[in-house]
Parts: C-alpha cells; structure tokens; sequence
C-alpha cells in the first residue's frame, strides 16, 4: 500500500487519503462548449511517469493536497498544501481543481 | 492385516519431540499414538504409515516428498478443517486426522482408473472435452465435482475459531529464519531499531536444526543471542505472504492462543528477504512413489522427529546435501545400498513399485532393491518477495539457480542461500552485514552495497531418462509439457495456464524450475531465454477468515436508540448508522401522524454548522439556487449537483446569525457534501473566510409531525408557535423540555404541520421521552423511517439516490425552478444550462397512479411502451394509509411525462399493468393547507 507524506500529518496509508484527480485542470463555468467542459470533468492525461495530483485526507486532517507522483512506481516525490507551487517553483494557478 | 513397525529411532541431539509427552491420535480412525512436537506425517510415519495422500487426477497413492509446508503429497483432514499441510502441522491431543482425495479409501481408490485412461487426461482433457454443448455445462460440472481434489469444507455454521488483524511498524522486517536471516535480525537489533523475525516453521534455525553438531552449536548461539534482545519480536508459524507498495508487508500468523489466524499488515522500514532455498525434485519414472523423497525430507524425519524413513536406501547426490543424508542415514541404522554420484554424469533410469518403492534401475539397467530412494539434484530460490519489490530473476547456469537482478529497491535487501553460497559461519557473516546495513536504511543513511556471498557451482539437473512427475499437487508430467509446446503454448507463462504445471498446492515452489528447464530443452532455447514466471502474492496460503479478520467498521447510533431497541423498533442499517426502520406497523405509524402527531428520531440527518462573513458565497457555489436574500429566522430548502449537473444531495439550510448558518443533508450525504465544502473552500476559493464544522452527532434530531404537533412542542419549549410568530419555513433557538439552546425549524418532509428539533445530543433521550409522557393525550407515538417513506411519498418528495439516480440531472428530477442559471457561478451550471436548453426532452419524475388501486408494483419495475420499448421505471411505490391506495413515483421519458399519459408496467412475474401519469406529485393536500396551517 502506498505511504503519503501528508505535510500536516507524516507518512500516512493511501487508505486515508481519497485520490481528487489531476492538478492544473481549468474550470470555465462561462463556456458553451460542452466538449471542453467534459474534457475539464472527465479527462485524465494519465502519463506514464511523473503526474502532478491532488490527493484529500479524509481520514486525516482532512486537507487537500497537491503532490507529484510517478505512476510507474508510485513514488512521491514532492506533496505539499493544495495551491502551493511545485517543486519547480512553477504555479498551477492555485487551482487544484 | 499387519501391525505396521514403528520407525521411531533413538534420541537424536536436535530432535523437536517430547517424548515425555505422548499424544493419542486417530488416522482414518484408527488409534495411534506420538509425542508432542511431532508433525502429523512424522506421527503417521513414525507408525509405519507411508502412503498419506491420493493424487490430484489419477490417484495413486502418494508419500512424503519434502516433508515441508510445501509437501504437495501431505494435504489431509483434521476433524472438519480441510487442506491441512500434514508435513507442517504439529499434531495435538485428540487430532482425528483422515486422508482425503481418497474414496471409499485410501488403500482403494476406484478413481485409479484415471491412470488406466490417463492418455485421455492429457493437459487441456478438461477444456477441449467439456467445452460443448453449452447446456450440458451443469451436468458435466455434478460429475467433475466428484473428481475434483481437496477436502471438503466445514459444514455451515463450523468454522476454526477466532481471526484476527494486527497493525505494526518494525523498522526491519527479516522474512526466514536460517542462519543469515537470525544473524540479520540480531545485527539489526544491536543498532537499537525495532526488529521483526518471521518464521514459517515453529522454530528458528532454518536447514541448521538438521544440519549436524557443528550446525546446532551454532544455532543454541545464534538462539542465545536473539533472547538477549529485546527488541526482537519473533513469530514461528508465521509467513510473509506479500511486499506491496512502500514496504507494506502481510504476514499470517498461524497458531496463536487468540486466534486461529491473524493477518498482521507491517509497514516496514527495511525488508530483508531470507528464505533459503527450496530442494527441488528430479524428474524420472517412478519419481511418485512412497519412499522416493529429498535429501532434506529424509534429514528433517531423521534429526527433528527421530523417525527413519526407510530401511534399505539409494541415494542420488549431487551436493553436499545429498552426502551428508547418506552419513546421517548410515548411523541412523539404515543400510546404504548405491550411492550414485550425479556430479559425475552418473544417473538413474527409475523407480519401480506399486503403491510402495520396491527397487531402483539404475543406467545401467542393473536393479538395486530398496524401499528409499533419497534424490540430492539441486535447489530452487524462493524469490517471491523479491519479485514483489519489482526484481526478475536471473538464471546462472553455473551455480543452476535464478539469482536476483539487481532492480530491488534500497528498502529491500536479501540474504543467505538466495543469494549466495558459504559456510555456516560464512552465511551468518552475511546475515550481519545486511542486518546492520537494513538498520542504517531503515534510519535513513544512505544505502551502502554489502558485498556479495560467493555462487557455487551445481550441476544442472532436471530429468532423467525417463519421463515423471513434475508437478505432483496437480499431476502434471513432464511429457505434458512436452504435448503443450507441441500445441503452440510454447512461453513459460502459456505452458504453466495449459498444464496448470505450479497451479497446485505447491505454486511453482517445488516444480517451478524443472517445468522451465524441460520447456526450455522442448522449445531448443536456454533457461536464460526461457525465463520463468512470475510469482505473485500470496507466498503462502491465507484463509479467508484470516483476510476478513475482525471488522473495525464504526457504527453510529442516536442517543435515543436504547430507547428504540427497549420498545420494539425493527433496525435499519442505513449506511454507518443503525435506526429504527418501524416499531411494528408502519402504516399505522403513518396514519397516527396524518390524525394526531408522531415523533421520529432524524439524528443521522447531516447537520454542518458554517460561519463566517463568505458563508452566502459558497452557499451560493454549492446549491442551485440563489441564497442572497435569505433572512435571519428562516429556511430555505437547496439542491446541490456535482459538476456533471446530476442531482447530488439536498436539505435545508437556516441562518441563525448575521454569518452564522446550519446546512442539513440527507443522512447517506453527510459526509460527501462535508468534503464538498471543503474541497471548494480549500482548492478554488481559500480566500473565503468560511468555518465548517460537522456537528451531526452532536445534535440528536427529532421531527414532530402532524395536526397536534403544535399542541405537543409547545407545552416544552419557551418558543412563541403562533402561525403569525414561527411561520412555516422559518427558525427559532429557544428551550425545549428545559434543555437550552435547541434549534427548532418548522419544514415539512411530510406534508404535515411539522417542527424539527436539534438538541444538544446528551438531552436526546431526556427530550424524546419528555415529549411522549407530555404528549399521550394527543396521541402522540414514534413513527419510524418506513412511515416516514410513505408520508414523503403521499405528499409527493422525493428521496435523492432514490427517486434519483447517478445519470439523473436537475430538471429530469423537476427540481428546475430551483435551478438559477442566471448566478454567475455554481457546481454543475454549464451542464444544466444544456439541460435545461433541451426543454423537457429529457426524462422526468412523475407521480402516478396504477388503474387497479390495490397493485403496488414493485420499486425498478420497468415501464414499456407496446411490447418492449423501455420508457422508464418506477422509483418509489407504497400503499398508502391515507388514500387506501396504491401510489407511486417514476421516471418516464419526456413525451410521456404529460399529465393523463398512459404507462405500461412490466411486473416481476412478466405480467403487465395499466398506469396513468397524475398532474402533480402529491398524492394528498397538493395546495399544502395541512403544511402551512
């Protein structure tokens, strides 16, 4: 099972944690077309290799999370409080959405 | 019949048996006697009792081969629990212990005639022969049923004890307890980190307990040394089955004075893997016979049990093994008849008997009387856990073993004869090494490689001349691998799914590599290209008792539930909670609130407590109409959909204050509009100053409903309940029953006067009772969820998740006039404005009205135009009290939505009804007189 390093808690079971999708998707409330907006609900990249996401800890401190995992291995490199900028330096506009 | 001569032999230095404490036994029925220690096969062959088992598919009678855990030739029955590994399980007081696989007996098996037809049982019989026709599928299954091998389970309502889970955090975890595991463990307990060692048999010591003096001096040391810490936990009978993500380790324990079986999930820091190899049969003809067993089977019986396995041996060697079982078995008394050397190219034809080994042909074609045949021929690594954390193995055709690559991650690290060769002292220098080494990592030093044991060169042995049993749990032959490659399934992976070679009760552990070995010779490629499979968890078996475990599932309940359970109320498990569904007669519940005033207990509706000046704004984002406006004192009802439009939960939500709210869920939602909120606030909008607070649990809940409810609440409470003071969608905080601060809101889920109370929870039960004993003159009496499902239904609400479902957006739900499209914002607004620009040709919710008023039909119920155009199905369907009529809701598509349309219904039975749609969902009081009086 995989082990977070939740920030507010420590290394915690991924059981505690809910997966919240992709970082950095943009929600345009404002556009008329659906197909951009199913693609913004439904749409994963996937990649294979490093992925940045958002995890909640529900059973935890209850926080969204933003981290960078690699979905080859499953390793962590980086999880920080949902918004913060990675790893990089670089923002995702502060959407973890 | 003859008495059977015991085999029991003298006192041996490293025996594991008491002989101060003989155990009664029965085998088959038959009373026997052993002394505690004993396994079950060493007990029977200590009686002279050779043949333990029946074969998988041709039944021939089977002996010891390992005498390990692995044994696939040891499977019988104690009592009543099926599958017990005979060559692992100690024997207790009383055991009654029954071969299986064999029917009427052991000694005559009629289904041996397999083996007569066995040139019809060849590998993929069962595919191709019973593959047509479809409809003699059942049948062939009664008959096969009858071949199938194994034992039989407990009878219902049996069952081995407790099962139980354990959760633990060692720093290092050393799966096997040879000589380098133990020196591990004690290396890593000397750094002062928190140790795990696992050992599947009951003692530690791995191959030393039968190795010799030399061996077993340095096993009391080894012993001596790991009590000395403390900080050792060892557990016997126990086994690492898995290594999953980030060293998340399963270990079964078996025998246990608590538990029959406890799964313990360790996460681990370091993970050494010690499991020392595995000696792996040869292949030849006769390979199956009693009396035909390993070096290390035959050392096991001698040093551990005291037993001697034969009386007259040969002896096939080709390692040290193999050399020092012929010294052990000449001073054990039994005569030595050849010792054929592999390592000189020497070997055997096969082995001849029937149900017993009686002689061994050797090359040369001479016959050599025996009833032992040892065979020493090489070794097999255990490279499970290995696998698990990513490694494929490499054969070296030079030491003739897979070894490990080098793809382990730094938290996993190996030793002992799955990595190398040595001494004993050398094997233990290693051990240390790593130990201290998985110490370090385990601490967070940087991984520093520890150097290497030395390979010894092996022969290469597989097979004889002749062919044999390769797989004996499944009876596969070596000629079936053969017969595969001749089929096209010429991969290791294909040829072990066509035989089902290493699918058995051995998984792979003791055929594995000959099954590799003699495809590879089939298909003309080396090992090294051939590869192997890959072994996956478990490594060992698991019951399913142990895997379901002890449930930690919480249950909820309301302060007041005592109170149900002391007067009758049927349970309800609705989610976490438990809560009383009726207390003996719903309808009449239902009718007493339409007459009188009824109470039921609503604790587990989801009750979140928000404040702060941005509480409008994400009230606003969440539900789908516009809460600007709403005024302290009052209610407002809301919907919330998910991004995708589809109707996701809904409540009321009162301000109390100028930035103080109370949002209500439905009771299965609580926790996911909880989430909701925080993911907005967190992730979208964390500029927002908005406290959320849960506090359904604080609050016990009651809803009082009915003409007289009015009456009833307001002898208890300090609140004016005049129509023009507490109108009807509006909140009032006051006393009730003399419990302060109450929040009491007047809604009406059943279209009756009604007031829901929120309670400081530990005043639940005082006032619940409190409105009963002050309120019997007005009929007041509790009426539980069922009667609360009907009244809803009579007045036409509908229930989200059941009147909805996951596909079913806002309008199709007729919730559009809650709908505002116009907000600049909220939770699923681009998919409900497309919705909504479909203009009804979606589907909607309907109330209607079966034409024969004493059909209800039942919920899912499909609806049909003409013979099979489905049109929609019913959602909600009752009796009801009040109108003595069947009623119910559905979901029928847009064009039949008009009031008058007529539905067909599909009943279970296949017979069909007449519907007709009403024009509005109440069934009773639509202009809502009775709500607002």
């Amino acid at each position: 099972m995989i082990l977070i390093d939740c920030p507010y808690c420590g290394p915690r079971n991924s059981t505690e944690f809910r997966h919240a999708g992709e970082a950095g998707k943009k929600r345009d409330v404002t556009t008329n077309d659906p197909a951009v907006w199913r693609r913004y609900l439904y749409q994963q990249d996937n990649p294979l290799g490093w992925v940045r996401e958002n995890w909640f800890h529900t059973a935890g401190c209850r926080q969204f999370l933003c981290a960078e995992r690699n979905t080859q291995t499953n390793e962590f490199r980086w999880v920080a409080p949902a918004g913060s900028p990675g790893p990089d330096g670089a923002s995702d506009n502060g959407s973890a959405r | 019949m003859s008495k059977p001569v015991s085999s029991r032999i003298n006192s041996q230095s490293g025996e594991v048996i008491d002989r101060t404490k003989p155990i009664n036994f029965t085998w088959n029925g038959q009373p026997l006697t052993a002394y505690e220690g004993d396994t079950i096969v060493s007990a029977l062959m200590a009686s002279g009792v050779q043949v333990i088992s029946r074969s998988f598919k041709y039944h021939r009678p089977r002996g010891v081969l390992s005498a390990s855990y692995v044994d696939p030739n040891c499977s019988v029955t104690v009592s009543d629990e099926p599958n017990v590994r005979g060559a692992h399980r100690r024997l207790r007081e009383g055991d009654d212990v029954r071969a299986q696989n064999a029917w009427p007996s052991l000694k005559l098996d009629v289904r041996a005639v397999n083996q007569l037809v066995g040139r019809f049982l060849g590998p993929g019989f069962y595919y191709k022969t019973f593959i047509k026709p479809q409809f003699l599928w059942p049948s062939y299954q009664k008959v096969l049923s009858r071949f199938a091998p194994g034992g039989s389970p407990p009878a219902p309502g049996g069952g081995h004890g407790n099962f139980d889970k354990r959760y633990t955090h060692p720093d290092v975890l050393v799966a096997g307890a040879g000589p380098a595991g133990i020196a591990a463990a004690i290396e890593a307990a000397r750094a002062g980190v928190k140790v795990m060692l696992v050992e599947e048999e009951y003692e530690i010591g791995g191959h030393l307990r039968y190795g010799g003096p030399e061996a077993l001096a340095a096993l009391a040391a080894l012993r001596a040394e790991v009590n000395s810490y403390h900080n050792i936990e060892v557990l016997t009978d126990s086994v690492v089955t898995g290594r999953y993500d980030d060293n998340w380790v399963a270990v079964v324990q078996r025998s246990g004075v608590w538990s029959h079986e406890r799964l313990i999930k360790a996460r681990v820091g370091t993970l050494v893997v010690a499991p020392g190899l595995i000696e792996r049969p040869y292949v030849f003809a006769g390979n199956d016979l009693p009396g035909v067993m390993l070096s290390t089977a035959a050392m096991r019986l001698l040093e551990l049990h005291a037993v001697r396995p034969g009386t007259r041996a040969v002896i096939l060697t080709a390692n040290t093994s193999g050399d020092e079982a012929v010294e052990r078995l000449r001073s054990a008394g039994v005569e030595i008849a050849l010792v054929i050397d592999a390592r000189t190219g020497v070997t055997l034809r096969r082995a001849i008997g029937r149900g017993r080994l009686k002689a061994v042909e050797c090359a040369d074609g001479t016959k050599i009387p025996a009833d032992l045949l040892i065979t020493a021929t090489g070794w097999t690594a255990p490279t499970s856990l290995l696998n698990m954390a990513g490694d494929r193995p490499i054969w070296d055709p030079v030491a003739a073993r897979f070894f490990p690559s080098e793809l382990i991650p730094p938290s996993v690290m190996a030793t002992g004869g799955i990595v190398g060769d040595g001494t004993i002292d050398q094997l233990i220098k290693h051990g240390r090494a790593v130990g201290a080494e998985a110490a370090a990592r385990a601490t967070g030093a940087t991984p520093t490689p520890v150097p290497p044991l030395t390979r010894e060169a092996h022969p290469a042995l597989f097979h004889g001349p002749t062919t044999g049993f390769l797989d004996f749990s499944e009876d596969v032959k070596s000629k079936d691998i053969m017969a595969a490659v001749k089929e096209g399934y010429d991969s290791a992976e294909l040829a072990k799914r066509f035989t089902t070679s290493g699918m058995g009760t051995s998984q792979g552990k003791l055929e594995n590599v000959n099954a590799m070995a003699i495809l590879a010779e089939a298909t003309g490629r080396d090992l090294e290209s051939t590869g192997t499979t890959i072994w996956r968890p478990p490594y060992a078996p698991i019951s399913l008792g142990a895997l379901a475990g002890r449930a930690f599932d919480p249950v909820r309940i309301s302060p007041m539930q005592p109170w149900h359970v002391e007067h009758g109320a049927v349970p309800l498990i609705a989610g976490q909670w438990i809560r009383p569904e009726h207390y003996g007669d719903p309808s009449a519940e239902a009718q007493n609130v339409r007459t009188h005033v009824g109470i039921i207990d609503v604790t587990p509706l989801g009750k979140i407590d928000l404040q702060g000046p941005d509480v409008v704004k994400l009230l606003n984002l969440v539900y789908t109409n516009n809460w600007d406006n709403l005024q302290i004192g009052s209610v407002r009802y809301g919907v919330m959909c998910a991004e995708d439009g589809v109707v996701m939960d809904d409540g009321v939500t009162a301000r109390l204050g100028t930035n103080h709210y109370l949002m209500t869920t439905t009771s299965s939602g609580a926790a996911t509009v909880w989430e909701t909120l925080e993911m907005w606030l967190q992730t979208s909008h964390p500029d927002w100053s908005v406290n959320v607070t849960p506090v359904t649990t604080a609050m016990a809940s009651i809803n009082i409903a009915g003409p007289n409810s009015r009456e009833l609440l307001g002898r208890l409470t300090d609140i004016d309940l005049s129509p023009e003071a507490f109108g009807y969608m509006k909140v009032r905080t006051g006393s009730i029953a003399g419990v302060p601060d109450c929040v009491v809101w007047r809604i009406g889920f059943t279209g009756e006067l009604s007031y829901e109370i929120h309670v400081p929870a530990s005043f639940g039960l005082h006032v619940w009772e409190t409105l009963l004993s002050v309120g019997a003159d007005l009929g007041v009496s509790p009426f539980g969820v069922e009667a609360q499902r009907i009244l809803r239904l009579e007045k036409g609400h509908l229930i989200v998740g059941q009147d909805t479902d996951g596909l079913t957006k806002a309008y199709e739900a007729g919730l559009g006039p809650l709908v505002k499209l116009g907000k600049d914002d909220f939770s699923g607004l681009p998919e409900l404005r497309w919705q909504e620009s479909l203009a009804g040709a979606h589907s909607q919710l309907v109330a209607i009205e079966t034409t024969d008023p004493q059909l209800v039909p039942p919920e899912a119920s499909q609806l049909v135009v003409g013979m099979a155009e489905i049109v929609g199905r019913i959602t909600s369907s009752r009796m009801s009290p009040t109108l003595k009529r069947s009623i119910a809701l559905a979901r029928v598509s847009g064009e039949l939505s008009v009031p008058g349309s007529r539905l067909t219904i599909v009943l279970p039975n296949g017979s069909r009804a007449e519907a007709v749609v009403r024009e509005n969902l109440s069934f009773i009081d639509p202009e809502g007189v009775r709500l607002h009086g």
